[in-house]
Protein backbone atom coordinates (compact mmCIF):
# COMPACT_ATOMS: atom_id res chain seq x y z
CA UNK A 1 0.00 0.00 0.00
CA UNK A 2 1.05 3.74 -0.84
CA UNK A 3 0.11 6.24 1.82
CA UNK A 4 -0.88 9.44 0.50
CA UNK A 5 -1.43 12.35 2.94
CA UNK A 6 -2.74 9.72 5.40
CA UNK A 7 -4.84 7.73 3.17
CA UNK A 8 -3.87 4.04 1.98
CA UNK A 9 -4.04 4.27 -1.65
CA UNK A 10 -4.78 1.15 -4.03
CA UNK A 11 -1.51 0.24 -5.74
CA UNK A 12 -3.39 -1.45 -8.94
CA UNK A 13 -6.78 0.61 -9.76
CA UNK A 14 -8.61 -1.57 -11.69
CA UNK A 15 -11.80 0.42 -11.43
CA UNK A 16 -11.84 3.59 -14.00
CA UNK A 17 -14.80 2.72 -15.61
CA UNK A 18 -16.42 4.14 -11.67
CA UNK A 19 -13.63 6.86 -11.63
CA UNK A 20 -10.17 7.75 -13.06
CA UNK A 21 -7.26 8.92 -11.45
CA UNK A 22 -7.03 12.72 -12.54
CA UNK A 23 -4.48 13.23 -15.06
CA UNK A 24 -1.57 16.01 -13.48
CA UNK A 25 -2.00 17.96 -16.04
CA UNK A 26 -5.89 18.55 -15.99
CA UNK A 27 -5.01 18.96 -11.75
CA UNK A 28 -2.54 21.46 -13.12
CA UNK A 29 -5.42 23.06 -15.00
CA UNK A 30 -7.74 22.92 -12.15
CA UNK A 31 -5.96 24.54 -9.75
CA UNK A 32 -5.23 27.66 -12.09
CA UNK A 33 -8.52 28.07 -12.40
CA UNK A 34 -9.42 27.45 -9.24
CA UNK A 35 -6.53 30.57 -8.19
CA UNK A 36 -6.16 32.75 -10.90
CA UNK A 37 -9.79 32.75 -12.54
CA UNK A 38 -11.73 33.29 -9.81
CA UNK A 39 -14.22 35.88 -11.41
CA UNK A 40 -17.77 34.50 -11.80
CA UNK A 41 -18.75 34.37 -15.65
CA UNK A 42 -22.02 36.50 -15.33
CA UNK A 43 -20.13 39.83 -13.81
CA UNK A 44 -19.52 42.63 -16.43
CA UNK A 45 -15.57 43.16 -15.01
CA UNK A 46 -12.18 42.33 -16.50
CA UNK A 47 -11.59 39.32 -14.09
CA UNK A 48 -15.06 37.92 -15.03
CA UNK A 49 -14.95 38.53 -18.37
CA UNK A 50 -11.79 36.35 -18.97
CA UNK A 51 -13.38 33.52 -17.24
CA UNK A 52 -16.27 33.87 -19.30
CA UNK A 53 -14.50 33.53 -22.22
CA UNK A 54 -12.39 30.41 -21.05
CA UNK A 55 -16.02 28.63 -20.54
CA UNK A 56 -16.48 29.61 -24.42
CA UNK A 57 -12.78 28.24 -25.42
CA UNK A 58 -13.46 24.57 -23.35
CA UNK A 59 -17.26 24.67 -24.99
CA UNK A 60 -15.70 24.99 -28.20
CA UNK A 61 -13.20 22.39 -27.42
CA UNK A 62 -15.89 19.54 -26.62
CA UNK A 63 -18.15 20.50 -29.81
CA UNK A 64 -15.12 19.78 -31.67
CA UNK A 65 -14.40 16.87 -29.92
CA UNK A 66 -17.64 15.26 -30.77
CA UNK A 67 -18.69 17.11 -34.11
CA UNK A 68 -21.06 19.64 -32.76
CA UNK A 69 -22.33 21.64 -35.53
CA UNK A 70 -22.10 24.96 -32.86
CA UNK A 71 -20.38 24.97 -29.23
CA UNK A 72 -24.00 26.46 -28.01
CA UNK A 73 -24.91 23.06 -27.99
CA UNK A 74 -23.00 22.64 -25.60
CA UNK A 75 -24.51 22.61 -21.78
CA UNK A 76 -22.18 22.10 -18.89
CA UNK A 77 -23.08 20.13 -15.91
CA UNK A 78 -22.00 18.85 -12.77
CA UNK A 79 -21.66 15.29 -14.52
CA UNK A 80 -23.01 12.41 -16.09
CA UNK A 81 -25.87 11.78 -13.87
CA UNK A 82 -27.24 15.59 -13.98
CA UNK A 83 -26.79 15.37 -17.83
CA UNK A 84 -29.03 12.27 -17.88
CA UNK A 85 -31.63 13.37 -15.52
CA UNK A 86 -32.10 17.14 -17.68
CA UNK A 87 -31.75 15.24 -20.99
CA UNK A 88 -34.33 13.14 -20.35
CA UNK A 89 -36.66 15.15 -17.80
CA UNK A 90 -36.12 18.66 -19.75
CA UNK A 91 -37.42 17.06 -23.29
CA UNK A 92 -39.82 14.76 -21.53
CA UNK A 93 -41.78 18.05 -19.89
CA UNK A 94 -41.12 19.77 -22.94
CA UNK A 95 -43.00 17.45 -25.11
CA UNK A 96 -45.94 16.00 -22.24
CA UNK A 97 -48.30 18.10 -24.91
CA UNK A 98 -47.23 16.08 -28.18
CA UNK A 99 -47.34 12.56 -26.07
CA UNK A 100 -45.74 10.94 -22.94
CA UNK A 101 -44.23 7.50 -24.31
CA UNK A 102 -40.68 7.23 -23.54
CA UNK A 103 -38.34 4.14 -24.65
CA UNK A 104 -35.24 2.91 -23.07
CA UNK A 105 -33.73 0.16 -21.98
CA UNK A 106 -33.44 -2.82 -19.06
CA UNK A 107 -29.39 -2.09 -18.82
CA UNK A 108 -29.50 1.63 -18.75
CA UNK A 109 -27.68 3.18 -15.66
CA UNK A 110 -29.78 4.09 -12.68
CA UNK A 111 -29.38 8.06 -13.93
CA UNK A 112 -31.25 7.09 -16.63
CA UNK A 113 -33.93 4.37 -15.33
CA UNK A 114 -34.38 5.87 -12.07
CA UNK A 115 -35.48 9.44 -14.04
CA UNK A 116 -37.51 7.42 -16.43
CA UNK A 117 -39.49 5.92 -13.00
CA UNK A 118 -39.65 9.46 -11.70
CA UNK A 119 -41.61 11.16 -14.78
CA UNK A 120 -43.61 7.55 -14.65
CA UNK A 121 -44.66 7.96 -11.15
CA UNK A 122 -44.47 11.73 -11.07
CA UNK A 123 -45.85 12.78 -14.30
CA UNK A 124 -47.58 10.22 -15.94
CA UNK A 125 -45.33 9.15 -18.33
CA UNK A 126 -45.37 5.89 -20.23
CA UNK A 127 -41.62 4.23 -20.33
CA UNK A 128 -41.24 0.95 -22.21
CA UNK A 129 -37.78 -0.81 -20.98
CA UNK A 130 -37.20 -2.86 -24.24
CA UNK A 131 -34.88 -6.53 -23.24
CA UNK A 132 -31.73 -6.88 -24.58
CA UNK A 133 -29.84 -9.98 -25.25
CA UNK A 134 -27.31 -12.43 -24.19
CA UNK A 135 -24.45 -9.80 -24.61
CA UNK A 136 -26.59 -6.74 -23.90
CA UNK A 137 -27.46 -5.74 -27.70
CA UNK A 138 -30.76 -3.91 -28.21
CA UNK A 139 -32.37 -5.37 -30.94
CA UNK A 140 -33.02 -2.68 -33.49
CA UNK A 141 -36.32 -4.43 -34.38
CA UNK A 142 -37.77 -4.18 -30.97
CA UNK A 143 -37.05 -0.48 -31.07
CA UNK A 144 -39.09 -0.29 -34.36
CA UNK A 145 -42.12 -2.02 -32.91
CA UNK A 146 -42.26 -0.35 -29.51
CA UNK A 147 -42.75 3.21 -31.22
CA UNK A 148 -45.93 4.65 -31.57
CA UNK A 149 -47.56 7.44 -32.23
CA UNK A 150 -47.24 8.98 -28.86
CA UNK A 151 -43.27 8.14 -28.39
CA UNK A 152 -41.16 11.48 -27.62
CA UNK A 153 -38.01 10.31 -26.79
CA UNK A 154 -35.72 7.60 -26.93
CA UNK A 155 -32.87 7.28 -24.21
CA UNK A 156 -30.22 4.12 -24.92
CA UNK A 157 -26.88 4.12 -23.70
CA UNK A 158 -23.87 4.46 -26.19
CA UNK A 159 -21.70 1.67 -24.13
CA UNK A 160 -23.09 -0.35 -20.78
CA UNK A 161 -21.05 0.59 -17.69
CA UNK A 162 -21.11 -2.54 -16.16
CA UNK A 163 -20.57 -5.46 -18.82
CA UNK A 164 -18.62 -3.07 -21.95
CA UNK A 165 -21.42 -3.79 -24.52
CA UNK A 166 -21.40 -0.90 -27.22
CA UNK A 167 -24.91 -0.42 -28.78
CA UNK A 168 -24.98 0.17 -32.18
CA UNK A 169 -26.30 4.04 -32.05
CA UNK A 170 -25.89 4.59 -35.13
CA UNK A 171 -28.29 2.33 -36.96
CA UNK A 172 -30.53 2.97 -33.54
CA UNK A 173 -30.36 7.02 -34.88
CA UNK A 174 -30.90 6.12 -38.18
CA UNK A 175 -34.18 4.44 -37.44
CA UNK A 176 -34.99 7.17 -35.84
CA UNK A 177 -33.65 10.11 -38.04
CA UNK A 178 -36.97 10.45 -40.23
CA UNK A 179 -39.45 10.22 -37.04
CA UNK A 180 -40.24 13.36 -35.03
CA UNK A 181 -38.47 11.09 -32.03
CA UNK A 182 -35.74 12.75 -29.93
CA UNK A 183 -33.16 10.74 -29.58
CA UNK A 184 -30.83 10.86 -26.15
CA UNK A 185 -28.08 8.23 -25.76
CA UNK A 186 -26.07 8.33 -22.28
CA UNK A 187 -22.34 7.94 -23.47
CA UNK A 188 -20.51 8.79 -19.86
CA UNK A 189 -18.71 5.52 -20.39
CA UNK A 190 -17.95 5.61 -24.36
CA UNK A 191 -16.81 9.49 -24.32
CA UNK A 192 -13.24 8.93 -24.78
CA UNK A 193 -12.93 5.46 -25.75
CA UNK A 194 -14.65 5.24 -28.84
CA UNK A 195 -15.03 8.10 -31.77
CA UNK A 196 -18.16 10.09 -31.19
CA UNK A 197 -19.78 12.11 -33.86
CA UNK A 198 -22.94 13.50 -32.91
CA UNK A 199 -24.06 13.79 -36.39
CA UNK A 200 -23.17 10.97 -37.95
CA UNK A 201 -24.73 9.43 -35.27
CA UNK A 202 -27.84 11.13 -36.09
CA UNK A 203 -28.62 11.37 -31.68
CA UNK A 204 -30.48 14.57 -30.14
CA UNK A 205 -29.22 14.60 -26.86
CA UNK A 206 -26.09 13.15 -25.22
CA UNK A 207 -24.33 12.89 -22.04
CA UNK A 208 -20.54 12.70 -20.93
CA UNK A 209 -18.73 12.99 -17.69
CA UNK A 210 -14.95 14.32 -17.37
CA UNK A 211 -14.15 12.37 -14.54
CA UNK A 212 -14.57 8.93 -16.60
CA UNK A 213 -11.71 10.46 -18.62
CA UNK A 214 -8.98 11.68 -16.26
CA UNK A 215 -10.75 14.97 -15.62
CA UNK A 216 -12.01 16.26 -12.01
CA UNK A 217 -15.38 15.40 -10.72
CA UNK A 218 -18.67 17.24 -10.31
CA UNK A 219 -18.79 18.26 -13.67
CA UNK A 220 -19.85 16.81 -17.51
CA UNK A 221 -21.85 18.11 -20.25
CA UNK A 222 -24.77 17.57 -22.13
CA UNK A 223 -24.77 17.53 -26.20
CA UNK A 224 -28.49 19.82 -27.04
CA UNK A 225 -28.68 19.44 -30.77
CA UNK A 226 -29.90 23.16 -31.75
CA UNK A 227 -33.59 23.44 -31.75
CA UNK A 228 -34.72 21.17 -29.44
CA UNK A 229 -36.88 22.26 -26.78
CA UNK A 230 -35.88 21.57 -23.41
CA UNK A 231 -37.66 22.29 -19.72
CA UNK A 232 -34.35 23.26 -17.44
CA UNK A 233 -34.77 21.72 -14.28
CA UNK A 234 -32.05 23.59 -12.87
CA UNK A 235 -33.66 27.24 -12.25
CA UNK A 236 -32.25 30.21 -10.77
CA UNK A 237 -29.97 32.16 -13.72
CA UNK A 238 -29.65 32.56 -16.82
CA UNK A 239 -26.52 30.62 -17.49
CA UNK A 240 -25.65 28.13 -19.96
CA UNK A 241 -28.41 29.84 -22.13
CA UNK A 242 -30.93 29.50 -20.26
CA UNK A 243 -31.06 25.96 -19.93
CA UNK A 244 -29.13 25.54 -16.54
CA UNK A 245 -28.81 28.08 -14.13
CA UNK A 246 -26.38 28.03 -11.11
CA UNK A 247 -22.87 29.86 -11.63
CA UNK A 248 -20.37 27.90 -13.86
CA UNK A 249 -17.70 25.47 -12.23
CA UNK A 250 -14.89 27.12 -14.50
CA UNK A 251 -12.02 25.00 -12.80
CA UNK A 252 -13.49 21.56 -13.49
CA UNK A 253 -14.82 23.06 -16.91
CA UNK A 254 -11.44 23.52 -17.50
CA UNK A 255 -9.92 20.90 -16.62
CA UNK A 256 -12.71 19.19 -18.25
CA UNK A 257 -11.44 20.90 -21.59
CA UNK A 258 -7.90 19.53 -20.64
CA UNK A 259 -8.83 16.09 -19.91
CA UNK A 260 -10.99 16.21 -23.47
CA UNK A 261 -7.70 17.47 -25.37
CA UNK A 262 -5.15 14.67 -23.85
CA UNK A 263 -7.67 12.27 -24.91
CA UNK A 264 -8.21 13.96 -28.74
CA UNK A 265 -4.04 13.49 -28.53
CA UNK A 266 -3.86 9.55 -27.14
CA UNK A 267 -7.44 8.13 -27.43
CA UNK A 268 -5.92 5.53 -29.81
CA UNK A 269 -2.86 4.54 -28.48
CA UNK A 270 -4.61 4.13 -25.10
CA UNK A 271 -7.67 2.20 -26.62
CA UNK A 272 -4.55 -0.07 -28.06
CA UNK A 273 -3.35 -0.38 -24.62
CA UNK A 274 -6.82 -1.14 -23.01
CA UNK A 275 -7.29 -3.90 -25.03
CA UNK A 276 -4.30 -5.79 -24.99
CA UNK A 277 -4.23 -5.64 -21.00
CA UNK A 278 -8.23 -6.37 -21.18
CA UNK A 279 -7.64 -9.80 -23.45
CA UNK A 280 -5.17 -10.52 -21.07
CA UNK A 281 -7.34 -10.69 -17.96
CA UNK A 282 -9.71 -12.44 -20.02
CA UNK A 283 -7.41 -15.26 -21.66
CA UNK A 284 -5.58 -15.36 -18.23
CA UNK A 285 -8.95 -16.07 -15.64
CA UNK A 286 -10.61 -18.44 -18.76
CA UNK A 287 -7.39 -20.56 -18.92
CA UNK A 288 -6.53 -20.43 -15.07
CA UNK A 289 -10.45 -20.39 -13.10
CA UNK A 290 -13.02 -23.01 -13.68
CA UNK A 291 -16.77 -22.51 -13.51
CA UNK A 292 -16.56 -19.16 -14.62
CA UNK A 293 -18.89 -17.17 -17.18
CA UNK A 294 -17.79 -14.30 -19.26
CA UNK A 295 -20.31 -11.39 -19.67
CA UNK A 296 -20.74 -9.50 -22.62
CA UNK A 297 -19.74 -9.49 -26.55
CA UNK A 298 -15.75 -9.91 -27.00
CA UNK A 299 -13.38 -7.77 -29.54
CA UNK A 300 -14.22 -4.38 -30.59
CA UNK A 301 -18.10 -4.69 -29.68
CA UNK A 302 -16.71 -4.43 -26.52
CA UNK A 303 -15.30 -0.96 -25.11
CA UNK A 304 -11.68 -1.74 -24.84
CA UNK A 305 -11.23 -1.07 -21.02
CA UNK A 306 -13.83 -3.38 -19.61
CA UNK A 307 -13.74 -7.14 -18.01
CA UNK A 308 -16.98 -8.76 -16.65
CA UNK A 309 -16.92 -12.35 -14.74
CA UNK A 310 -19.01 -14.40 -12.81
CA UNK A 311 -17.70 -16.94 -10.33
CA UNK A 312 -20.08 -19.91 -9.73
CA UNK A 313 -20.59 -20.83 -5.63
CA UNK A 314 -19.60 -17.02 -4.42
CA UNK A 315 -20.45 -14.14 -3.65
CA UNK A 316 -18.67 -11.13 -4.96
CA UNK A 317 -18.20 -8.70 -2.29
CA UNK A 318 -15.85 -11.44 -0.53
CA UNK A 319 -13.80 -11.04 -3.89
CA UNK A 320 -13.12 -7.67 -3.63
CA UNK A 321 -12.37 -7.61 -0.15
CA UNK A 322 -9.64 -9.85 -0.71
CA UNK A 323 -8.12 -8.21 -3.71
CA UNK A 324 -8.43 -4.96 -1.54
CA UNK A 325 -6.07 -6.39 0.82
CA UNK A 326 -3.99 -6.71 -2.08
CA UNK A 327 -3.63 -3.34 -3.33
CA UNK A 328 -6.56 -4.07 -6.29
CA UNK A 329 -9.30 -2.00 -6.56
CA UNK A 330 -12.47 -3.51 -8.41
CA UNK A 331 -16.14 -3.42 -8.65
CA UNK A 332 -18.63 -6.00 -8.44
CA UNK A 333 -22.57 -6.19 -9.46
CA UNK A 334 -23.19 -8.49 -6.09
CA UNK A 335 -26.54 -7.37 -3.77
CA UNK A 336 -23.40 -6.48 -1.22
CA UNK A 337 -21.94 -4.30 -2.98
CA UNK A 338 -25.12 -2.07 -3.80
CA UNK A 339 -26.79 -2.06 -0.83
CA UNK A 340 -30.09 -3.97 -1.65
CA UNK A 341 -30.71 -7.66 -1.82
CA UNK A 342 -30.97 -6.81 -5.79
CA UNK A 343 -27.98 -8.01 -7.80
CA UNK A 344 -26.43 -5.94 -11.13
CA UNK A 345 -29.73 -5.12 -12.75
CA UNK A 346 -27.89 -5.71 -15.95
CA UNK A 347 -26.57 -8.85 -15.11
CA UNK A 348 -30.12 -10.23 -14.26
CA UNK A 349 -31.03 -8.45 -17.92
CA UNK A 350 -28.90 -10.51 -20.17
CA UNK A 351 -30.01 -13.66 -18.34
CA UNK A 352 -28.01 -14.69 -15.43
CA UNK A 353 -29.79 -15.93 -12.53
CA UNK A 354 -29.72 -14.30 -9.27
CA UNK A 355 -27.53 -16.92 -7.36
CA UNK A 356 -24.81 -16.12 -10.25
CA UNK A 357 -25.39 -12.47 -10.45
CA UNK A 358 -24.03 -12.13 -7.06
CA UNK A 359 -20.65 -13.53 -7.75
CA UNK A 360 -19.60 -11.00 -10.60
CA UNK A 361 -16.37 -8.81 -10.83
CA UNK A 362 -15.89 -6.54 -13.29
CA UNK A 363 -12.10 -5.31 -13.71
CA UNK A 364 -11.57 -1.75 -15.76
CA UNK A 365 -8.26 -1.01 -17.14
CA UNK A 366 -6.90 2.53 -17.47
CA UNK A 367 -3.95 4.28 -18.80
CA UNK A 368 -1.83 4.04 -15.52
CA UNK A 369 -2.06 -0.26 -15.60
CA UNK A 370 1.17 -2.59 -17.23
CA UNK A 371 1.02 -5.55 -18.04
CA UNK A 372 2.72 -6.38 -14.50
CA UNK A 373 -0.01 -5.04 -13.09
CA UNK A 374 -2.04 -7.51 -14.95
CA UNK A 375 0.98 -10.32 -14.27
CA UNK A 376 0.04 -10.16 -10.60
CA UNK A 377 -3.72 -9.97 -10.59
CA UNK A 378 -3.54 -13.01 -12.35
CA UNK A 379 -1.29 -14.90 -10.20
CA UNK A 380 -3.50 -13.87 -7.02
CA UNK A 381 -7.11 -14.27 -8.36
CA UNK A 382 -6.98 -18.02 -8.56
CA UNK A 383 -6.09 -18.45 -5.08
CA UNK A 384 -8.48 -16.14 -3.69
CA UNK A 385 -11.28 -17.69 -5.76
CA UNK A 386 -10.46 -21.44 -4.74
CA UNK A 387 -10.23 -19.76 -0.94
CA UNK A 388 -13.71 -18.09 -1.07
CA UNK A 389 -15.06 -21.21 -2.70
CA UNK A 390 -13.74 -23.39 0.11
CA UNK A 391 -15.56 -21.44 2.55
CA UNK A 392 -19.12 -21.35 -0.05
CA UNK A 393 -21.72 -24.34 1.25
CA UNK A 394 -22.59 -24.14 -2.36
CA UNK A 395 -19.46 -25.62 -3.64
CA UNK A 396 -19.06 -28.41 -1.56
CA UNK A 397 -22.38 -29.12 -2.64
CA UNK A 398 -21.56 -29.35 -6.53
CA UNK A 399 -18.37 -31.21 -5.90
CA UNK A 400 -19.86 -33.87 -3.90
CA UNK B 1 -16.45 0.39 5.64
CA UNK B 2 -15.90 -2.57 8.11
CA UNK B 3 -14.45 -2.40 11.15
CA UNK B 4 -11.00 -4.35 12.04
CA UNK B 5 -12.44 -6.79 13.96
CA UNK B 6 -15.02 -7.62 10.91
CA UNK B 7 -11.92 -7.69 8.70
CA UNK B 8 -9.69 -9.94 10.99
CA UNK B 9 -12.61 -12.66 11.34
CA UNK B 10 -13.20 -11.75 6.98
CA UNK B 11 -9.09 -12.63 6.68
CA UNK B 12 -8.40 -15.65 9.23
CA UNK B 13 -12.22 -17.30 9.95
CA UNK B 14 -12.27 -19.37 12.48
CA UNK B 15 -13.69 -22.99 12.76
CA UNK B 16 -14.36 -22.93 8.77
CA UNK B 17 -15.17 -26.02 7.01
CA UNK B 18 -17.80 -28.95 7.98
CA UNK B 19 -17.76 -31.46 10.41
CA UNK B 20 -18.07 -35.15 9.48
CA UNK B 21 -21.16 -36.60 11.19
CA UNK B 22 -22.24 -33.59 12.83
CA UNK B 23 -24.89 -34.00 15.21
CA UNK B 24 -26.65 -31.17 13.69
CA UNK B 25 -26.62 -28.92 10.61
CA UNK B 26 -28.40 -25.70 10.97
CA UNK B 27 -29.00 -23.52 7.56
CA UNK B 28 -30.27 -19.86 6.63
CA UNK B 29 -30.68 -17.82 3.66
CA UNK B 30 -30.94 -18.60 0.05
CA UNK B 31 -28.85 -17.73 -3.24
CA UNK B 32 -31.04 -15.36 -4.48
CA UNK B 33 -30.85 -13.27 -1.66
CA UNK B 34 -27.23 -13.64 -1.70
CA UNK B 35 -26.44 -15.05 1.73
CA UNK B 36 -26.48 -18.64 3.02
CA UNK B 37 -25.03 -19.91 6.47
CA UNK B 38 -24.11 -23.37 7.52
CA UNK B 39 -23.69 -24.35 10.75
CA UNK B 40 -22.04 -27.81 11.72
CA UNK B 41 -22.88 -28.65 15.18
CA UNK B 42 -21.14 -31.70 17.69
CA UNK B 43 -23.42 -31.84 20.72
CA UNK B 44 -22.38 -33.70 23.66
CA UNK B 45 -24.50 -33.45 27.62
CA UNK B 46 -26.50 -30.55 26.38
CA UNK B 47 -22.72 -28.85 25.38
CA UNK B 48 -21.87 -27.56 21.98
CA UNK B 49 -18.45 -29.19 21.70
CA UNK B 50 -17.35 -28.32 18.19
CA UNK B 51 -18.81 -26.17 15.81
CA UNK B 52 -17.82 -24.93 11.84
CA UNK B 53 -19.47 -23.28 9.41
CA UNK B 54 -19.36 -22.76 5.87
CA UNK B 55 -20.41 -19.18 4.08
CA UNK B 56 -21.82 -18.26 0.96
CA UNK B 57 -21.66 -14.13 1.13
CA UNK B 58 -20.00 -11.34 1.30
CA UNK B 59 -17.65 -9.72 4.51
CA UNK B 60 -20.32 -9.01 6.99
CA UNK B 61 -21.67 -12.44 6.58
CA UNK B 62 -18.46 -14.84 7.17
CA UNK B 63 -17.26 -12.51 10.09
CA UNK B 64 -20.14 -12.60 11.81
CA UNK B 65 -20.76 -16.78 11.08
CA UNK B 66 -16.90 -16.97 12.22
CA UNK B 67 -17.63 -14.87 15.60
CA UNK B 68 -20.39 -16.61 16.46
CA UNK B 69 -18.65 -20.20 16.01
CA UNK B 70 -15.93 -19.01 18.43
CA UNK B 71 -18.28 -17.89 21.06
CA UNK B 72 -20.89 -20.91 21.14
CA UNK B 73 -17.52 -22.97 21.17
CA UNK B 74 -17.62 -25.15 24.60
CA UNK B 75 -21.01 -23.44 25.89
CA UNK B 76 -24.40 -25.10 27.06
CA UNK B 77 -27.11 -24.83 24.45
CA UNK B 78 -28.92 -22.90 26.56
CA UNK B 79 -26.42 -20.07 27.16
CA UNK B 80 -25.59 -20.54 23.19
CA UNK B 81 -29.01 -19.56 22.35
CA UNK B 82 -28.65 -16.00 24.65
CA UNK B 83 -26.46 -15.30 21.72
CA UNK B 84 -28.31 -12.42 19.95
CA UNK B 85 -27.88 -11.13 16.19
CA UNK B 86 -27.41 -7.86 17.77
CA UNK B 87 -24.59 -8.71 20.07
CA UNK B 88 -22.83 -10.38 17.15
CA UNK B 89 -22.91 -6.76 15.97
CA UNK B 90 -21.60 -5.19 18.80
CA UNK B 91 -18.72 -7.53 19.58
CA UNK B 92 -17.79 -7.21 15.71
CA UNK B 93 -17.65 -2.93 16.23
CA UNK B 94 -20.62 -2.53 14.68
CA UNK B 95 -21.51 -3.32 11.39
CA UNK B 96 -22.76 -0.86 8.37
CA UNK B 97 -26.10 -0.19 8.50
CA UNK B 98 -26.69 -1.81 4.14
CA UNK B 99 -25.37 -4.58 6.22
CA UNK B 100 -28.29 -5.39 8.56
CA UNK B 101 -29.88 -8.35 6.25
CA UNK B 102 -26.52 -10.63 5.83
CA UNK B 103 -24.91 -9.94 9.63
CA UNK B 104 -28.27 -10.72 10.80
CA UNK B 105 -28.08 -14.44 9.92
CA UNK B 106 -25.69 -15.88 12.11
CA UNK B 107 -27.77 -16.26 15.70
CA UNK B 108 -30.68 -17.40 13.25
CA UNK B 109 -28.42 -19.87 11.67
CA UNK B 110 -27.67 -21.60 15.60
CA UNK B 111 -31.03 -21.23 16.27
CA UNK B 112 -31.93 -23.42 12.84
CA UNK B 113 -29.52 -25.93 14.23
CA UNK B 114 -30.51 -26.25 17.74
CA UNK B 115 -34.26 -26.66 16.90
CA UNK B 116 -33.60 -29.68 14.30
CA UNK B 117 -31.17 -31.27 17.00
CA UNK B 118 -33.87 -31.15 19.61
CA UNK B 119 -36.68 -32.32 17.06
CA UNK B 120 -34.80 -35.29 16.34
CA UNK B 121 -33.35 -36.30 20.01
Amino acid sequence: MQIYGGIKMNKIYLDHAATTPVDPEVAKTVNKYMKDYYGNPSSIYQTAQIANNKLTESRKTIADFINANDYREIIFTSGGTESDNLAIKGTALALKDKGNHIITTKIEHHAVLHTCEYLEKHHGFNVTYLDVDENGFVKIDDLKNTITDDTILVSIMAANNEIGTIQPIKELGNLLKDKDILFHTDAVQAFGQLEIDVQDLNVDLLSASAHKIYGPKGVGMLYLKKGTKLVPQNNGGAQERNRRGGTENVPGIMGFKKAVELIQDNRKSLVKHNKLLRDKIIKGIESNIEKVTFNGPRGDQRLSNNVNFCFEYIEGESILLNLDMLGIAASSGSACTSGSLEPSHVLLAIGHEKSTAHGSLRLTVGKDNTEKDIDFLLDKLPGIIQRIRDMSPLYNKKSN
Amino acid sequence: MYSKQVMDHFQNPRNVGELENPDTVGEVGNQSCGDIIQLYLKINNNIIEDIKFKTFGCGAAVATSSLLTELVKGKEIEEALKISNKDIAEKLGGLPKNKMHCSNLAADALQDAIKKFRENN
